[in-house]
């Protein structure tokens, strides 16, 4: 009793390591931003001194009232319930960035700032890239896979506290590369371009993500490990691989924000696109796929259709796609025995990826009625139709003829935006709607109609997006290969901007309605957070309350 | 395993496990799906055989087509200067004005200059040579290098303080009042003098204090009379065109700044019979002619003289 009572006045060990490297990173980054002679680093310098005050405050707080002690007995959930909200918060940000950039290219003459740089395309367009991808689609990733794994492990998560640091930690790398973008600082790598600090940064983060999850499947409680973990687990490893390497630079100096690849010319080109394309599947395909195979049968309540399909397709799934990446530099100084084989595995992928779908349709069977009655089910099922679509829509661009036409044109826009707002993004709703009223104990969403409005707008909306794209794709590719019987281009390359201009709206106006869809979605989110539930069964969470009400 | 069952809906056992509710059924792959990876993994293996694919020690397999993308490019480039030569030969041996004369080679000259404008020129000149602040108009009769075809061809050849060579006379308009050669009042009266120079309105008063500030400091360029001069690219300024606006802000702030435009030399990028054609093309747009031009070099000619802007 005595000896329970002193191990309890003790602060534990994971929160007392986290306070530590709080406050050492405070004081370093408080170092870094008094020496460094660099504006752009000073920057980042300052707002990583806030963050780490802020963490270093709250950690103080939080042992001195003995809240970070986590109870074994009950799933960590507190940091998930932060993470939805997140993930609603950054969908939000990031598809008015997206919405934002549509209209510069829809209406250049109105949405040009010529005294606000930062909101100009070259930096918005990372920004809103940035935003859906890893800080929306991120976010739904980090609390899926924590709500997944405790669950099909029996176990809750590991390390004490340092889920809430993977939580805090993502969020500061994703500031931290926003605000970059916006005031200037960037490698130049698509999808990579943060500068050398922030991707460190994210690598300490994304080490303690890793730890976590396999400390959970470390002490899980289950004979076996579920499919989704095997995704998720690729996912966590991969991405690990892909930053580290894609990433390798050097910096001007330590306390300067700018650096140098350390690779040059076509080599540098064929690692930025391994790690491009390897994005597309380890970010946006297979943790998605790990959401599917809890939440769609969970949802449905069937069992998953095949066990040997979700084997075959996981391993030839990740076998192949790694080799996929050198499809994205066509025509160009890559050696053509490399696009030879960047283009062959992409076809070869084409069986691997649509296995996760089948799996995906067929757990529905025997639960097909409920298409008609739960819009969140439809939901998925409109999800999956886009990863089948668009994994059929990649093996076919990636084929050398077709991607002399569809190369640097819109039709390439309309395939990413069917596979990340059909896709990843409905998909993410969905767990999202299964999620809130789990997390927050209550019987169901606050309003169902509301559920129905989303699906309608948004789906309308990622039609009238893609339709758009392939029809301007398409013609764009036709106006730059057309040649006058004299041997001479037919069409100024203006002349095949000005044509795309009708579609370019069409394009905004779709983005606008997936984006009210997401609105509309916050605020059915809030709405049955705030609802009167059955709280009493829920213990106060194990930390601070989740960003109040960050969601609308 | 012990606790497998059957599925009740697909008549299919189940696994044994279970996670969190979830089971799993042990359905066989399906065979179509099978069928297809093995079509698309078969499609590839007879694709590396044909194609360039397998890298080595020293070297790659090039593939029993023989196919190989340099060869390709090689090829096609050659086919289209073969293309463009069947033309082009014709524009070599013609002279410009042979060319505008003759329907046929005139037609083809305005084909191949349209192309190249719409990729090259219209950055600057926009996309119908209308221009814009800074960059001059090519559609309508004021030429700052002279509005002849070959003034044209001559212009587009050498570009415009790009340093080349064959350069004609170009002057830099200094910053009179960014290098304190003038003060402000001085550049307010000038200013009021150039918009009685081109005719409008102008403070009597300022414009009487200007004329000996305009006779030492602009004379030299632009002329006694402010009619510029075509020989050098010294703009009209008793026209109504204006290359850096027209208003009192504008032209006193080209007083104080001294803007100087630049063109780059197109001679390293294309073809003398393609800036022939360039040429060609640009006269037309502009609307033909302009003979005078031409004619007479150095504009100490009266009012009509076709220069500046």
């Amino acid at each position: 009793m005595t000896e329970a009572q002193a191990r309890s006045d003790e602060a534990p060990f994971d929160a007392v390591v986290l306070y530590t490297f709080t406050g050492v990173a405070a004081l370093l980054s408080l170092l870094a931003t008094a020496f460094t002679k660099d504006p752009s680093f000073r920057f980042a310098g300052w707002t990583m001194l806030v963050a780490f005050l802020a963490g270093f405050l709250a950690l103080s707080v939080g042992m001195a009232s003995g809240r970070l002690r986590s109870d074994p007995t009950r799933y960590a959930d507190g940091v998930i319930r932060a993470g939805v909200i997140a993930t609603m918060f950054w969908a939000v940000a990031g598809l008015t960035a997206g919405v934002l950039a549509a209209a510069q290219l829809s209406w250049p003459g109105i949405f040009y700032f010529p005294d606000a740089p930062w909101l100009n395309f070259g930096r918005l367009r990372p920004l809103h890239t940035s935003a859906v991808i890893f800080a929306f689609g991120g976010n739904a990733l980090i609390c899926t896979s924590f709500y997944v794994v405790q669950r099909t492990c029996k176990a809750r998560l590991a390390g004490g506290v340092a889920p809430w640091f993977v939580f805090w930690g993502y969020q500061l790398f994703i500031v931290l590369a926003a605000t970059g973008y916006l005031a200037g600082i960037t490698q130049s790598k698509e999808y990579a371009e943060p500068e050398w600090y922030v991707d460190l940064w994210l690598t300490i983060v994304w080490v303690a993500y890793l730890l976590v999850f396999l400390g959970t499947i470390w002490k899980r409680k289950e004979p076996h490990i579920y499919v989704a973990n095997w995704f998720y687990l690729a996912f966590i490893v991969t991405i690990a691989i892909l930053h580290l390497v894609n990433n390798a630079a050097l910096p001007v100096g330590l306390l300067e924000a700018k650096s140098y690849s350390l690779y040059a010319g076509v080599q540098d080109a064929l690692i930025q696109w391994w790690y491009g394309h390897n994005a597309v599947a380890f970010f946006l395909t297979v943790p998605f796929l790990a959401m599917m195979y809890y939440f769609v049968p969970k949802r449905a309540e069937r069992p998953v259709y095949s066990y040997r399909l979700s084997i075959v397709h996981f391993w030839s799934l990740i076998f192949i796609y790694i080799w996929a990446g050198p499809h994205h530099l066509h025509y160009t100084a890559l050696p053509q025995w490399a696009q030879t084989l960047g283009m062959t595995f992409s076809i070869m992928l084409w069986m691997p990826s649509w296995g996760g779908m089948i799996n995906g349709f067929m757990t529905l069977s025997g639960a097909w009625d409920k298409v008609r009655t739960d819009p969140v089910i439809r939901m998925m099922v409109v999800a999956m139709a886009f990863y089948g679509m668009a994994t059929f829509e990649g093996p076919l661009m990636s084929i050398r003829a077709v991607n002399a036409l569809s190369h640097y044109t819109d039709w390439t826009v309309g395939h990413v935006h069917s596979g990340a707002l059909g896709w990843n993004g409905f998909i993410t709703f969905a767990c999202v709607y299964c999620l809130v009223p789990w997390l927050w104990k209550k019987e169901r969403m606050w309003s169902s109609a509301l559920i129905e409005w989303h699906f309608w707008i948004a789906t309308t909306g990622i039609l009238l997006y893609i339709s758009s794209m392939w029809v301007s794709g398409v013609m764009e590719g036709l106006m730059w290969r057309e040649y006058t019987p004299q041997g001479y281009l037919a069409n100024a390359f203006v002349e095949t901007v000005a044509a795309k201009h009708i579609p370019n709206i069409i394009r905004t106006l779709g983005g606008l309605m997936f984006l009210s869809g997401a609105l509309i979605m916050s605020y059915n989110v809030w709405r049955t957070i705030r609802m009167p539930g059955d709280v009493k069964a829920e213990l106060p969470a194990a930390a601070p309350a989740p960003l109040p009400a960050a969601a609308e | 395993m012990s606790d497998r069952e059957r599925d009740d809906h697909s008549g299919t056992e189940t696994t044994g496990h279970q996670w969190d509710g979830i089971k799993e059924l042990d359905t066989p792959l399906p065979r179509w799906w099978l069928w297809m990876f093995y079509g698309c993994i078969a499609w590839s293996v007879v694709y590396w055989v044909l194609m360039p694919a397998w890298p080595g020690i020293t070297g790659y397999t090039h593939g029993m087509l023989g196919k190989s993308d340099r060869a390709a490019v090689s090829g096609e480039l050659a086919s289209l200067e073969a293309l463009r030569g069947h033309g082009l030969v014709k524009l070599k041996s013609a002279s410009l004005e042979q060319i505008e004369a003759d329907p046929q080679l005139q037609a083809y000259a305005l084909q191949v200059g349209q192309s190249v404008f719409g990729d090259n020129c219209a950055t600057c000149h926009g996309s119908g040579g209308a221009g814009g602040k800074g960059y001059p108009n090519l559609r309508d009769d004021v030429w700052l290098w002279g509005g002849s075809l070959e003034d044209i061809r001559h212009t587009i050849q050498v570009g415009v303080r790009s340093g080349h060579a064959k350069a004609r006379g170009e002057t830099v308009m200094p910053a009179f009042g960014r290098e304190r050669m003038l003060n402000t009042g001085q550049i307010s009266d000038l200013t009021e003098y150039v918009v009685a120079l081109s005719h409008r309105k102008a403070d009597g008063a300022a414009v009487a204090r200007a004329r000996q500030t305009f006779a030492d400091q602009c004379a030299a360029c632009h002329g006694p009379a402010g009619t510029g001069d075509v020989a050098r690219g010294i703009p009209n300024l008793t026209d109504a065109e204006w290359l850096y606006g027209s208003s009192r802000e504008a032209i006193t702030d080209q007083i104080m700044n001294g803007r100087n435009g630049v063109m780059p030399t197109w001679e390293a990028r294309f073809s003398p019979e393609t800036i022939k054609a360039l040429a060609v093309y640009v006269h037309a747009n502009a609307g033909g002619d302009v003979g005078p031009a031409a004619a007479a070099p150095v504009a100490a000619a009266p009012s009509p003289a076709p220069a500046g802007r």
